[in-house]
């Protein structure tokens, strides 16, 4: 009962924009900024290296490093910030959370692309 | 609870209630034989079975069907006659203030850590043996050799009747009687609130 109308709530947040991808993806999220009164928008590429939650409550983790230092986001998936998700490249992981990303760096922290079968 | 995304795009965390449109069961005048103004409230049908015949006519009276839950109100916002159904869009706006009392969850019995928020001792060593977490003296020696009335001491925590003030309407749905407010409420899921709006 009570599940009931929190869905119904957490329904009406739900974005059906988004494309779904996986961890060890390399994705282009596009974000909106407000400086003053402008809006912009700023890109942040990186590596999905977590999902978690569900609900409204669902998010992901985009790792890059940038100038030398690695940095992290966490943004759900259903926040009005993101205008844009776009997937570059699919990656070929095998496991959920790809924390193990952090200790590596360079030629070690790369990730094989997944070859998608696209005949049938 | 969950969490709403606002207009900027912040995660607000809320509850959600459900206000089903409660029925004015009787009026109370200031004049009349009750001597105070309020207002009584009632929700949640019930079979008339399982109600007393003093209640059936108590019911009947205001044209409804037998109620579960009855409260009282004084100083109502809105004015009502008996009878009257109560929505919750005529009653609040959203980004107004309200207080919202309920019963807390029951903890059973619980030390004095948990239950008063003693700090406990905060350290292993230096003879502490299993003390960690005992409430230490509860008073002195033979001046006034007893301890006083209302010492806070281990015993039952929760399921009090509590109220959380300022907390803001964040959402009003009137096609679904619902109501989200901003942060948490008191008591259990599925458990019966009361709003109140701020004077």
């Amino acid at each position: 009962m009570s599940d009931q109308l929190m869905n119904l709530v957490e329904a009406t947040q739900y974005r059906d924009d988004i494309p779904s991808f996986d961890p060890g993806d390399t994705v282009s999220v596009h974000l909106r900024v407000i400086e003053g009164n402008k809006e912009r928008i700023q890109q942040f590429k990186g590596t999905v290296i977590s999902i978690r939650g569900g609900g409204n409550n669902r998010t992901f983790t985009v790792r890059k490093v940038s100038n030398g230092v690695g940095v992290e986001r966490i943004l759900p998936f259903n926040s009005p910030k993101i205008a844009k998700v776009e997937v570059l490249r699919k990656g070929r992981v095998r496991r959920a959370k790809l924390y193990y990303l952090r200790n590596l760096r360079g030629k070690a922290a790369r990730i094989k692309e997944k070859m998608v079968d696209t005949t049938s | 609870m969950t969490s709403i995304f606002d207009a900027n795009g912040t995660s607000i965390p809320c509850t959600v209630i459900e206000a089903l449109p409660n029925v004015v069961t009787q009026i109370k005048t200031q004049d009349g034989s009750d001597g105070y103004d309020a207002v009584q409230l009632a929700a949640f049908d019930k079979k008339p079975k399982r109600t007393s015949r003093a209640l059936q006519g108590h019911f009947e009276r205001a044209g409804t069907t037998p109620k579960r839950v009855v409260k009282e109100f004084r100083g109502f916002a809105l004015d009502v006659s008996l009878g009257d159904e109560v929505r919750v869009e005529d009653l609040f706006q959203e980004g107004e203030v309200v207080d919202v009392v309920g019963v807390s969850k029951g903890k059973g019995h619980q030390g004095v850590v948990k239950r008063h928020g003693f700090g406990g001792v905060g350290m292993r060593t230096h003879g502490q043996h299993n003390r960690q977490r005992a409430p230490g003296s509860i008073g002195q020696s033979s001046d006034p050799s007893r301890v006083f009335k209302g010492t806070r001491m281990a015993g039952r925590k929760g399921n009090d009747r509590v109220k959380v003030k300022n907390l803001r309407v964040v959402r009003i749905l009137p096609d679904h009687n619902l109501i989200l407010i901003r942060g948490a409420v008191p008591g259990a899921k599925n458990g019966i609130v009361e709003i109140y709006k701020k004077k």
